[in-house]
């Protein structure tokens, strides 16, 4: 069989309105049948922003994970990789259909993830940052997916229903990709001279970013006691944490990797913005 | 009434029985990944899915699958909603689910993790217990990476019979 009769089997039997199976626009409201209901005394701005934040935290990441296919050092480094992709490509859904429920566009989610400008992505800065060193890469994995475990955890029992389980939902998913970042973070820092030595240069580089991730609430300080924890078990020092700074990325102001980012990811939604196929 | 609760009942039979995408040996029964069927008393029948991962690709897909059935079978209104809480548990694969998996070579999961309260702590020495072999049964097996071919599986080895299989993750 060759690949295009599998792709021709896989579309026999759905009608022309089934649009999903290129990966492209036109998937079905991942919220589908949820109730929209907003509760009485939930600040719908702020609703809002706290979901687009999260949201693009998580396509950004995820497209940045996703260029580690091909290229990681081991095929079963790329199918986690692509694995902890999806599981923030699926957050980023459910966060952006939300958001469009409660900010009064009624946008759907792909208006957010292929129509919005980087200018209007709220994103924190160290996601959109190029891969650069596999050492980096699992530094940046276990300090944004502590922080979002531990801010995941918080709303968890947040008064908006939809964002609680939601949340909920991504804890579970969270707790997988943090131990899998800790767990190579130990292992280079503790392992050759030369792997240590870029672990070193890895949590280097990502630490100077805390302050961005850590200015909006105290999720800070559960990051640091996990990069303690995991710094002292990879014999690494951990760079002295600088101070909360809001404003860069959460308000729009990103770096020049961004831009770059978001033309391939968006380039075939907006050379054909009605296509579904 | 009495109808409505029948046709209630035939109509759930019906979406148990549709197969899950990627692990096609489970219905989505099996898996516990259905929450519920009703039929309104308009007639429109309600099912509820609820994903198992955030990003699992295969929801749309179960999602039109227990719509064609449902119409396939009669029931000309057919709604299929989306339920995220409470968020979906390995312990909701039932234990036929469980026999399946181990029949086709795929290790079912141990007990999920209970949330304790508090953050997550984070473990960093080996304490996961040995998932015992679906072929040859041995405990003598180790992980060879915590992600697979779906979101739900790791890849495992046995050291004993020295084949490669995959392991349903508890979540």
């Amino acid at each position: 069989m060759s690949d295009d009769h599998v792709y021709l089997s896989l579309a026999e039997g759905h009608d022309d309105s089934d649009a999903r199976w290129a990966f492209g626009t036109g998937f079905e409201d991942p919220l589908h049948g949820v109730s929209t209901a907003v509760p009485e005394g939930v600040d719908r701005a702020e609703l809002a922003a706290t979901c687009l934040a999260l949201g693009d935290d998580a396509l950004v990441g995820a497209q940045r994970l996703a260029e580690w296919t091909t290229r990681a050092p081991e095929l079963e480094e790329e199918v986690a990789l692509a694995n902890i992709g999806l599981d923030l490509l699926g957050q980023a859904r459910l966060l952006y259909a939300r958001c469009g429920q409660v900010d009064g566009t009624e946008r759907g989610e792909d208006a957010y993830a292929y129509f919005r400008d980087a200018d209007d992505f709220r994103n924190v800065r160290l996601a959109e940052l190029p891969n650069g060193d596999f050492a980096f890469s699992m530094a940046r994995l276990l300090v944004l997916s502590s922080w979002r475990l531990a801010h995941f955890e918080r709303l968890a029992t947040s008064a908006d229903p939809v964002l609680a389980a939601i949340a909920a939902k991504g804890v579970k998913e969270l707790t997988y990709h943090r131990q899998y970042a800790a767990e190579w973070v130990v292992r280079l820092g503790d392992g050759t001279q030369e792997s240590h030595r870029r672990m070193q240069a890895g949590l280097d580089q990502v630490v100077p970013h805390l302050g961005e991730l850590f200015a909006a609430h105290d999720a800070g300080t559960a990051v640091l006691a996990v990069l303690g924890q995991v710094a002292e078990a990879a014999a690494l020092s951990l760079p002295d944490v600088p101070p909360s700074a809001a404003g860069a990325g959460r308000e729009g102001d990103h770096t020049e990797h961004l831009a770059p980012l978001l033309a391939e990811l968006q380039s075939v939604a907006r050379a054909h913005p009605e296509a579904t196929w | 009434m009495v109808s409505v609760l029948t046709d209630a009942r035939r109509a759930r039979h019906v979406a148990e029985q549709v197969p899950d995408p990627e692990l096609p040996m489970l219905t989505l029964a099996d898996l516990g990944v259905l929450r519920e069927v009703r039929v309104t008393p308009e007639g429109t029948v309600v099912a509820e899915l609820t994903p198992t991962y955030s990003g699992c690709p295969a929801m749309s897909e179960m999602r039109a699958e227990v719509a064609a059935r449902l119409k396939g079978a009669g029931y000309d209104s057919v709604e299929v909603r989306t339920v995220l809480d409470p968020p979906w548990t390995t312990d909701w694969i039932t234990p036929e689910g469980r026999r399946k998996l181990a029949e086709h070579g795929i290790a079912p999961p141990g007990p999920a993790p209970r949330p304790a309260p508090g953050p997550v702590p984070l473990v960093l020495s080996a304490t996961r217990p040995a998932v015992p072999c679906p072929r040859c049964g041995a405990t003598d097996t180790e992980e060879t990476s915590r992600f697979g071919a779906t979101s739900c599986k790791a890849l495992w080895r046995c050291r004993a019979c020295r084949e490669p299989f995959e392991y349903v993750k508890e979540i």
